[in-house]
């Protein structure tokens, strides 16, 4: 049985505007592309560009970034951290030969609700047009993240240099 | 009784990992006192019929350094783990990828068609390109050269892996650390990197002249500014990965005036370097105008090159599948060194 494919998109939506919005699209009973699931966070500015490469690891074929409208961040700064990350990732991504579009970042208000039904769609539209995003595993699959690199906090390995001997090592002249 | 038998081998690699040992010094002396070098392609003469003759884990330890490329390396792989009780990845492109890694940008065919057919330093109007398999006229016999794979692998993409030697070379003392822990008993739990977890500007040099708050209104590259050799790198506007990377060389190249590339990867908390690193940077930056964001990220000449230098067959996003034809699916930026310089 083959089912037909439907693009999955993953959304990063900050808790004080776009997850607002987007409630407020449900509130409004507006209707939407439902290929999205969406993670509410804290701030658009919590995103690690690492939550976006998990993403498209481990099978979405878009992300979508909602965060407030610049001036309006909650935490003042957060989505201006977010724009800087989201641009450098982008470039990142082009290079590594994926669409620019899978990756989108949107500032929609908590009033915005329509919005929110816009960016879906269109998002959902695209990601359909530009079809699956095929990523190689590498087999077999490295160790277990619980084993790879489990290392306490406190590691039992030290650092093999002495605070002095790095000063020795480092400027010349001192 | 007898000594414990180690190896070492190489995988795709410049051989700078086999300088590190050497780079033990007097201390390699004590090394061949503890333990017996059965294997190790580079100095001595032994052939993988030796290998082969060993019992199962009659070895103690191997330190394979390299990347996976091609299949004699990942039989290469799969034997020294089969004679092997702990197989340590040794140096960057067996821990992460290394630079060998960023061939993963491309595929077989597009690397194929450059270096035989495209590069403007060949010429090779027949179309000449290496076989896997040629039958010689006269009499019959066939020779035959290992597989050139679609990707590089690390080397624990290809077989399990005990511990991990970082470092593009690793650092003498780190080895030293790892051998004296193999020898007397004391290793930490299996998987470990061999190196502290902390990151690099916890034992810089420059430490102490980093402000409180960095703010980057310019991102300038080495060969573009007179540096101060006192003053923390990014402070100077340079691209120092230092604090994304882990600490353990004792910071030579921030100490020569050189920014850190990242070349003993991440912490045990990142899963993908390239990740963390540009993450850090583009944290730094200072403007809130999305125009001049775009233009002073524009200042990072080769991004991947830059962020994941030693660490794109690690990545999370690995590769991609190339479902297009292999010409058409090079990335859009040209990368002839012309336009990098």
């Amino acid at each position: 049985m083959s089912k037909e494919w439907e693009p999955r998109i993953v959304a990063f939506f900050c808790t004080w505007c776009t997850y607002t919005a987007a409630d407020l699209a449900g509130i409004s009973r507006m209707t939407y592309a439902p290929n999205a699931r969406i993670i509410r966070v804290m701030c658009s500015g919590r995103i690690d560009p690492q939550f976006v490469l998990k993403a498209f690891h481990d099978g979405a074929d878009g992300v979508l970034i909602g965060g407030c409208h610049p001036g309006d961040c909650h935490y003042q700064a957060g989505n201006y951290k977010a724009l800087r990350r989201y641009t450098l990732l982008k470039r990142v991504l082009t290079e590594m030969g994926i669409e620019p579009e899978r990756l989108r970042l949107e500032w929609i208000s908590a009033s915005e609700g329509d919005r929110v039904q816009k960016v879906m769609n269109e998002m959902a539209e695209t990601i359909r047009k530009l079809g699956p995003l095929p990523l190689e595993r590498p087999l077999p699959q490295p160790l277990p993240e619980t084993e790879r690199g489990a290392v306490p906090l406190t590691s039992p390995w030290p650092s093999p240099y002495t605070e002095r001997e790095g000063v020795r090592l480092g400027l010349r002249g001192r | 009784m007898s000594k414990p038998k180690v190896g070492f081998y190489w995988c795709a690699s410049c051989g700078g990992c086999e300088e590190a040992v050497v780079d033990l010094a007097e201390d390699i002396l004590k090394v061949v006192e503890a333990v017996d070098i059965v294997f190790w392609p580079v100095a001595l003469d032994f052939k993988r019929s030796d290998v082969e003759a060993l019992r199962d884990g009659e070895l103690a330890a191997c330190f394979v350094n390299g990347a996976i490329r091609t299949s004699e390396q990942e039989e290469m792989a799969e034997l020294l783990r089969r004679k092997s009780q702990l197989l340590i990845a040794f140096g960057s492109c067996s821990h992460l990828g290394g630079v060998p890694g960023l061939a993963n940008l491309w595929d077989r065919q597009a690397i194929f068609d450059y270096v035989y057919k495209e590069a403007p330093s060949v010429t090779n109007p027949e179309g000449v390109v290496p076989q896997e398999q040629t039958k010689l006229g006269s009499n019959g016999y066939t020779l035959t050269l290992p597989s050139f794979r679609d990707s590089v692998r690390t080397l624990d993409q290809t077989v399990e892996v005990d511990y991990y030697l970082p470092g593009c070379p690793p650092p003498v003392k780190l080895i030293v650390n790892a051998v004296t822990a193999i020898l007397e008993n004391k290793l930490p739990p299996k998987g470990t990197v061999l190196a502290p977890d902390k990151a690099l500007c916890e034992e810089c040099p420059r430490k102490l002249t980093k402000p409180d708050k960095l703010a980057l209104k310019e991102l300038k590259r080495p060969h573009q500014t007179l540096i101060d050799p006192e003053k923390c790198l990014l402070a100077q506007g340079l691209l120092c990965l230092g604090p994304a990377t882990r600490s353990g060389c004792g910071a030579p190249c921030v100490s020569a005036n050189m920014p850190c590339t990242g070349c003993l990867g991440p912490t045990s908390r990142v899963k993908d370097y390239g990740a963390k690193a540009l993450s850090a940077i583009a944290s730094l930056i200072d403007s809130e105008d999305e125009r001049e964001i775009a233009a002073l990220m524009e200042q990072i000449v080769d991004p991947v090159g830059t962020f994941y230098r030693y660490s794109l067959p690690a990545s999370l996003l690995h590769r991609r599948i190339r479902n297009l034809s292999s010409s058409s699916a090079k990335p859009a930026k040209a990368n002839s060194p012309d336009e990098v310089w």
